[in-house]
């Protein structure tokens, strides 16, 4: 589903990835670790297309594609979806008429027709209820005074609602509640079939206990130091980045 | 998309335009402007005395005072002898013979507006002879109207037909020597619109009149007087959405609204004078003075008004809040993109008891745009109990547009409650990308965040009308991103 190859990216000047390479298939969840500055952000906006990246080198292709040619909306409509380690606030803007008209984008690049307003309201709730969220957000600004853990149940409720082909999670686990992390984490359960593909990032092996990971990366100084299978995880809560940094360098 | 009803107004509207086209005298005046020429105008207007010396007292008034300096707009100056100030209608030779002849990006906005291509013909000017055979529809509406009893027409048939009114409450709200254009418009006012709604009526249906700029030239300096007697209600609806084009750069309007005991105005304008081209030429300069005179007691005034259109905008739609109890409101979008500037907000004058007005005022610049909020709230001694909330916000699209809020306060009276709340936000890259990462485009996501604006002051016009405004939004903001 998604190819990346020897990847260069920089952000001001900075060079930030440097020969990242990963490969996801459809099917699978990725759960990519690293410490703080390591470019795990980097990468997520690099994929989503955002303009502040440059991509000096290499290639990333996606269901076939050329990915790197298309705009952020573009990549979007054709299911890529990032859950922001930082949702932005948009205030003013109706929590519920920014997830319609993101539903209904998806639906006219598909070529179907608007979605209903009735039915949309209704899966919305519904999609809700599972993630323990009040039906009252809709109402609200787009993530406008929401606390950190609401605004990542919100992406959350965005991704339920677009069903992506491939959604990249930013540490959404982050700043969860006990129960919020578990109605997260069931939230992307339920994404999980044969045709979709997760990537996780995160710090944490907590979250990993309940969507259990089909691969885990270790991205450290730009790059994937090492990958293994979910032990990996185990392995790095025990043992520490330094572990991985000292045998890559080896 | 223009509602089935709205198109019905429209076509209504057009009939009564061509209702007194045929009063105008075919022969422009030359330029310039002296006592002779505001003679020539109202007597070609065949007016009554008291018109003529209403309106020489006006221009001897006008020769006396300067045009005004003072707003944040910038201009070449203005030559008042260099222009005609009574203009026959344009001879079908001068005007463009067909759609193909008319500016394809103006044809472009009409597309994306919706607006039906009868509609664009008359809007571009273009020569169209073809009178629409819409009797019936003109009729009714007519009919409802005066079993109603209220009088709708041009001002150049009132003044005909209801001298007492005109007589009565002409220059009441906004006298000859209020301001410079004021004085001018006064002088030489060409015609416009009268509504009277006697006592207790309510106005069955919404009144709306499109400028009648290209087709009968009467838009330079218009004029309109609107009365609704004790315990009655209307609402008004001025302009249109399509961008108009129009010889005369400069239009000074004035507007005056006298609401009696109980009664309640309703003032709703879209304004889209052509801004000029991308570089701000050809623009046109629009001075307008709009006043509403809430003289007996719990009459209400609300204005509501967006604003994208004109090069230069110079605009104060206020409220004089004579009679206890009394309302006043004012709710504004103004957008101003490329070389735009406007200078525009009210004024809210308590003089009644326990009297109250609500401004809210949202300002969008992008491009090179400059736009400034200028708001008065002035408590009179006497009004006890009177209260204002001002909320005035600026939405800046791009680095090179400036946004500027001049609030006046003047407050006589100890026990007044006012409120100011001003904000400035931006619309900030990550916000776009994160809409875009939604799949929204960099197009619809600015449309998102300036509705979401907006919101506060849509809600306010009539459905239709909003609907068109938000449209209207859209498409002068076009561009105005990356
Ligand atoms: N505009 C910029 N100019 C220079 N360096 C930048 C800029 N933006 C980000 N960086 C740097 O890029 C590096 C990678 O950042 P990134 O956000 O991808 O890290 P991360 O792995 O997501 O970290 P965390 O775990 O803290 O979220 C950091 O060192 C950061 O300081
Ligand atoms: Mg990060």
């Amino acid at each position: 589903m998604l190819q990346i190859k020897d990847l260069d990216a920089s952000i001001g000047g900075t060079e930030i990835l440097r020969g990242l390479s990963l490969d996801v298939s459809a099917g699978e969840v990725h759960a990519i670790m690293g410490p703080n500055g390591s470019g795990k952000s980097t990468l997520a906006q690099v994929i989503a297309g955002h303009s502040d990246y440059e991509v000096t080198s290499g290639t990333v292709t996606f269901k076939g594609e050329d990915l790197l040619e298309l705009e952020p909306e573009e990549r979007a409509r054709e299911g890529i979806f990032l859950g922001f380690q930082y949702p932005v606030e948009i205030p003013g803007v109706n929590n519920a008429i920014l997830l319609r008209e993101a539903v209904n984008a998806k639906r006219r690049h598909q070529g179907l027709d608007d979605v209903d307003a009735f039915e949309f309201l209704k899966l919305a709730r519904e999609k809700m209820a599972v993630l323990g969220m009040d039906p009252q957000f809709l109402n609200r600004g787009v993530n406008e005074g929401f606390s950190g853990g609401e605004k990542k149940r919100n992406e959350i409720l965005q991704m339920a609602m677009l069903e992506p082909s491939l959604a990249i999670l930013d540490e959404t686990d982050s700043g969860l509640d006990i129960d919020a992390l578990r109605a997260v984490a069931e939230g992307i359960n339920a994404l999980r079939s044969p045709d979709r593909a997760i990537i996780l990032v995160t710090h944490y092996q907590r979250v990993l206990d309940y969507v259990e990971p089909d691969h885990v990366h270790v991205l450290s100084d730009g790059r994937i130091a090492r990958s293994g299978d979910k032990t990996l995880a185990l392995e790095l809560e025990d043992k520490g980045y330094d572990w991985v940094r000292e045998a890559a360098s080896a | 998309m223009p509602t089935e009803q709205e198109n019905l107004e429209h076509l209504v509207n057009r009939r009564y335009e061509h209702g007194f086209v045929t009063d105008i005298a075919t022969e422009s005046l030359p330029p310039g402007l002296d006592e002779d020429v505001v003679r020539a105008i109202s007597a070609r207007k065949n007016e009554p005395e008291f018109m003529l010396d209403w309106r020489l007292r006006a221009f001897r008034m006008w020769r006396e005072m300067d045009e005004p300096t003072w707003a944040h707009v910038h201009y070449p100056p203005i030559d008042f002898q260099a222009i005609s100030y009574f203009a026959a209608p344009k001879s079908d030779e001068d005007r463009p013979k067909s759609l193909d002849e008319v500016d394809p990006k103006l044809l472009e906005t009409y597309d994306k507006l919706g607006i039906p291509l009868h509609e664009r013909a008359r809007l571009a000017g273009v020569a169209v002879d073809a009178v629409f055979d819409s009797v019936s529809v003109a009729t009714t509406f007519k009919e409802k109207l005066s079993e109603a009893g209220v009088i709708f027409c041009s001002f150049s048939e009132a003044v005909q037909e209801h001298p007492e009114l005109v007589r009565k409450y002409l220059g009441s709200v906004v006298p000859q020597r209020d301001n410079f254009y004021a004085a001018l418009n006064s002088a030489v006012f060409s015609d416009g619109s009268f509504v009277y709604v006697p006592k207790g009526v309510r106005c069955p249906m919404e009144l709306s009149t499109y400028f009648r700029i290209n087709a009968a030239n009467t838009g330079q300096f218009e004029r309109t007087l609107i009365v609704a007697d004790e315990g009655s209600y209307v609402s008004y609806l001025e302009g249109c959405t399509a961008p108009m084009r129009d010889e005369n750069q400069l239009h000074a309007a004035v507007v005056e609204l006298v609401a009696l005991g109980d009664a309640e105005i309703k003032y709703s304008t879209v304004q889209n004078w052509y801004p000029g081209d991308e570089q701000g030429k050809g623009g046109i300069y629009n001075f307008v003075t709009k006043r509403g005179d809430c003289r007996g007691a719990n009459s209400k005034i609300s204005w509501t008004q967006v604003e994208t259109g004109s090069a230069i905008t110079w605009k104060y739609p206020s409220c004089i809040l004579r009679g206890d109890n009394s309302v006043g409101e004012f709710y504004s979008v103004a957008v101003t993109n490329n070389y735009q500037q406007a200078d525009t907000g009210t004024k809210m004058i308590h003089i009644g008891k326990n009297t109250s007005s609500t401004i809210v005022s949202k300002g969008i610049s992008a491009g090179r745009a400059q736009q400034a909020y200028r708001g008065l709230v002035r408590v009179m001694p006497q009004a006890d109990g009177a209260r204002n909330h001002t909320q005035c916000d600026s939405l800046l699209i791009g680095k090179e547009c400036g946004a500027h809020t001049f609030p006046y306060m003047e407050i006589r009276n100890p026990g007044a409650k006012v409120e100011h709340e001003a904000t400035t936000s931006k619309i900030s890259a990550n916000q776009l990308f994160y809409c875009r990462q939604r799949g929204i485009s960099e197009e619809d996501a600015v449309n998102l965040i300036v509705n979401g604006f907006c919101k506060e002051v849509f809600k306010e016009l009539p459905m239709e009308f909003a609907v068109e405004a938000q449209a209207l939004l859209s498409v002068s903001l076009e561009g105005a991103v990356g």
